[in-house]
């Protein structure tokens, strides 16, 4: 589901409520918690879960493909705990979970990192 | 902040009432969690995914005593951030 598809649905449950408006509420929903977690609040949704800004500090680090010293900065790094309720019923649910085909394109592509062993892939499918 | 502070954004920013603004704030969080619950990712663009994973048994120790026990499979909850997130943390 992505965020249009998100307004979709809550606009189809809200039906006194135009499209548009839905579109401007969950902007204005992420664009609040966007600037809680600059100022470093934590965010605490009651049953859904709480978004954290943790503080990383700078260190040495390396480059794992070159092996190159490199330094990382001082940064904050949003976190996300599910609350109660949420983990339970994702925990409990017997819905089959839904294949993940997508590529995340909404993503800057993190460097590449040397391929894992397949899970468990269908039988006789991966040769060599 | 809370979800009441949230609905105050929504009213105090944008203008709709208070009431309107908890209706639709609460059906967003509503549609997320049924959304989760059906085992499908959400991907909520320029703030993160949240994505279910499946985590196969394992064995851990109690910390206390030592003792091996199986962990049982089950389904876990994650987010990834998204890169202008990460970005915005840091301006």
């Amino acid at each position: 589901m992505t965020k249009s598809e998100l307004i979709e649905v809550v606009a189809a449950k809200a039906p006194n409520f135009p499209k548009r408006d839905v579109e401007i509420i969950v902007n204005t929903m992420f664009d609040t918690m966007t600037v809680a977690l600059q100022q470093h609040e934590r965010i605490e949704i009651r049953g859904f879960g709480s978004f954290v800004a943790r503080e990383r500090r700078a260190r040495d680090g390396r480059n794992p493909r070159t092996g190159e010293k490199v330094s990382v900065p001082h940064k904050w790094v949003p976190f996300f705990t599910a609350g109660k309720e949420l983990r339970e019923r994702v925990d409990n649910s017997s819905h089959p979970l839904a294949k993940d085909t997508d590529d995340d394109s909404d993503e800057i592509q993190a460097a590449p990192r040397p391929a894992a062993p397949a899970i468990s892939a269908a039988p006789g499918e991966a040769k060599g | 902040m809370t979800k009441a502070e949230i609905i105050k954004a929504v009213n105090e920013k944008i203008g709709f009432s208070k009431r309107d603004s908890a209706e639709i704030v609460e059906l967003v969080f509503d549609t997320m969690k049924e959304t989760l619950e059906r085992g499908q990712k959400i991907k909520i663009s320029g703030f993160g995914n949240f994505v279910v994973r499946e985590k196969r048994p394992r064995i851990g120790r109690n910390p206390q005593t030592g003792e091996e026990i199986e962990i049982s499979a089950r389904r876990v909850l994650t987010f990834k951030p998204s890169q202008v997130l990460k970005s915005a943390l840091n301006g």
